[in-house]
């Protein structure tokens, strides 16, 4: 299954400059794997040494939140888009 | 105090003081930091220079990150263009602290700002900046109070503004956001939902919004609060804040004012207790708080508090860091309890409240049923909004006695007209 994962700016310096990459995977865990292998740096940035995400990235499944889905389990279908954000709020 | 360079809160990393907001090596937010020079600092003329400054939060200047100093004319004319903020009135509020049990509690009054919310301390902030960086055009996403701001910003100094905020929001905050020629963009959504819409138009166009690229300035912004508390009390610090919660930084960024004053000995003593103030309906760090945790579970907000409902608060970490170590909570009441702090505030104190001053009035009378609070502690209740824009929170929660225009029908009217309703009795058993 093919999953395009949308790359924040301040990521794409880790990325070769891609806004956006085609990713394989059944899972969102397995497309960001498959993402890190790709891009080895970015693995260093956004995840913890267990693999888990660090506490300010935000992933987000065609809009939501994968927290709201079954986290990095939930399960994305083919041609889904998968949005990589920095968390950041203030009303 | 000079902002030196933006650092990553987790990993230190440094930055030049652009409109930079996330580090690219961990993800973290960015801060301002400032020099640390305080080796020939004369506390006395340093008070001096700031009880000599203007009458808005521009006497602080020497505390905000802003590279040319307050905007507009040198002097004590200063900072008068534009729409200057703060030195908001802190008001004795005796009948409200006999009503609950205390000695001593202090109501400051954030409503009395010109978009009227504690917003325009920030967005002034963040717009002098974003001016000093080169931008033309503003932008923010909202819950409502930040929106009238930016609008109102956008106007009086000629900037093109964009306001992004939920399209189901109460009818006088987009009123009171369109009124000032903003483009206004409504999001089929949540607070949430416009948060993550804004993230990314903010790679993609050459805007500042306020609170996601200029966010680190922005934030700075919140410490006027602490600076005028401390100095209307007379160069002294309160022993406990109550403060709203949505995103976590006017809480944290409070203390942090209280903290750097601390730290240059323009006040003495120990960081208050910080009390955070939610909403039961969109209460992410209330429920860390309770359950020990140290990160927030994102929640989808439902409650009347729509000023409050974010629910994934960016700053959620450090507002639960912040509430355990000043000895602090963080608390929720329930929309009714929020309905009954709006009364409570009027009836005792003559200040008319949006809801989140309800959530954080409602704290505090739970905190003081709950007997948590000594009563010879000086409280000060942050109220960071006016009642006004949000009328439906009181709505049909008393009654008016009409009347033919005559004596009579006015003393015939009487007999059952004189007993004002009980407005507390949610919140009834707080106190003695």
């Amino acid at each position: 299954m093919s999953v395009t994962v949308k790359i924040p700016t301040q990521l794409r310096a880790a990325a070769e400059g891609a806004s956006e990459a085609q990713v394989e995977g059944a899972t969102v865990q397995e497309v960001l794997g498959g993402l890190f292998d790709r891009y080895g740096e970015l693995r260093q940035r956004i995840a913890d040494d267990d693999g888990s995400l660090r506490r300010f990235v935000n992933v987000y499944l065609g809009g939501e939140d994968i927290r709201f889905l079954d986290g990095l389990q939930t399960p994305v279908a083919d041609g889904a888009e998968l949005t990589i954000l920095p968390a950041v709020a203030g009303g | 105090m000079a902002a030196t360079h933006l650092k990553c809160r987790e990993c230190d990393t440094q930055y030049p003081l652009e409109a930079l907001y996330v580090c690219e090596r961990c993800f973290g937010p960015l801060e301002v930091a400032y020099d640390d020079d305080r080796a020939n600092l004369d506390v006395g003329e340093l008070r001096r220079r700031i009880q000599g400054g203007p009458q808005n939060i521009w006497r602080y200047a020497d505390f905000l990150p802003l590279a040319g100093g307050p905007p507009g004319p040198s002097g004590r004319l200063a900072s008068r263009v534009g729409l200057p903020a703060g030195c908001t009135p802190l008001i004795r509020a005796d009948r409200l602290a006999q009503r609950l049990g205390l000695r001593e509690v202090w109501v400051k009054n954030d409503a009395a700002n010109p978009t009227h919310s504690f917003k325009d301390r920030v967005v002034s902030v963040a717009v002098t900046r974003a001016r000093e960086l080169g931008f033309e055009t503003i932008a923010c996403a909202s819950t409502g109070n930040l929106a009238n701001s930016v609008a109102a910003h956008g106007a009086a100094l000629g900037l093109d503004s964009y306001v992004f905020i939920p399209s189901d929001l109460e009818e006088q905050k987009i009123l009171a956001t369109g009124v000032y020629g903003t483009k206004l963009v409504g999001v089929q959504g949540n607070y949430d939902d416009v948060n993550r819409l804004c993230t990314e138009l903010c790679a993609e166009r050459d805007w500042a919004f306020v609170n996601i690229n200029l966010r680190p300035y922005y934030a700075e912004g919140s410490k006027t609060l602490a600076f005028e508390i401390a100095e209307q009390l007379g160069w002294e610090l309160p022993d406990r804040c109550i403060v709203p919660i949505a995103s976590g930084s006017l809480f944290t960024k409070i203390a942090k004012g209280f903290q750097e004053w601390t730290e240059l000995g323009l006040i003495e003593g120990r960081l208050p207790r910080m009390n955070g103030a939610q909403a039961d309906g969109c209460s992410p760090v209330a429920s860390a708080f309770a359950a020990g945790h140290d990160v927030c579970r994102p929640v989808k907000p439902s409650t009347i508090a729509k000023s409050l409902a974010i629910g994934n608060p960016a700053d959620g970490p450090y507002a639960l860091d912040l509430a355990r170590r000043s000895g602090g909570s963080v608390d929720s009441v329930s929309d009714e309890e929020i309905r009954a702090g709006i009364r409570l505030l009027a009836e005792t104190t003559g200040v008319f409240t949006e809801t989140a001053g309800g959530v954080t009035t409602a704290v505090l009378a739970k905190l003081a049923a709950r007997g948590e609070i000594d009563p010879d502690e000086r409280v000060v209740l942050v109220i960071t909004g006016e009642g006004l824009k949000t009328l439906d929170a009181v709505r049909g929660t008393f009654e008016t006695h009409t009347i033919e225009p005559s004596v009579e029908a006015f003393e015939a009217g009487l007999a059952d007209a004189v007993s004002p309703s009980g407005s507390t009795a949610a919140l009834a058993g707080a106190g003695g």
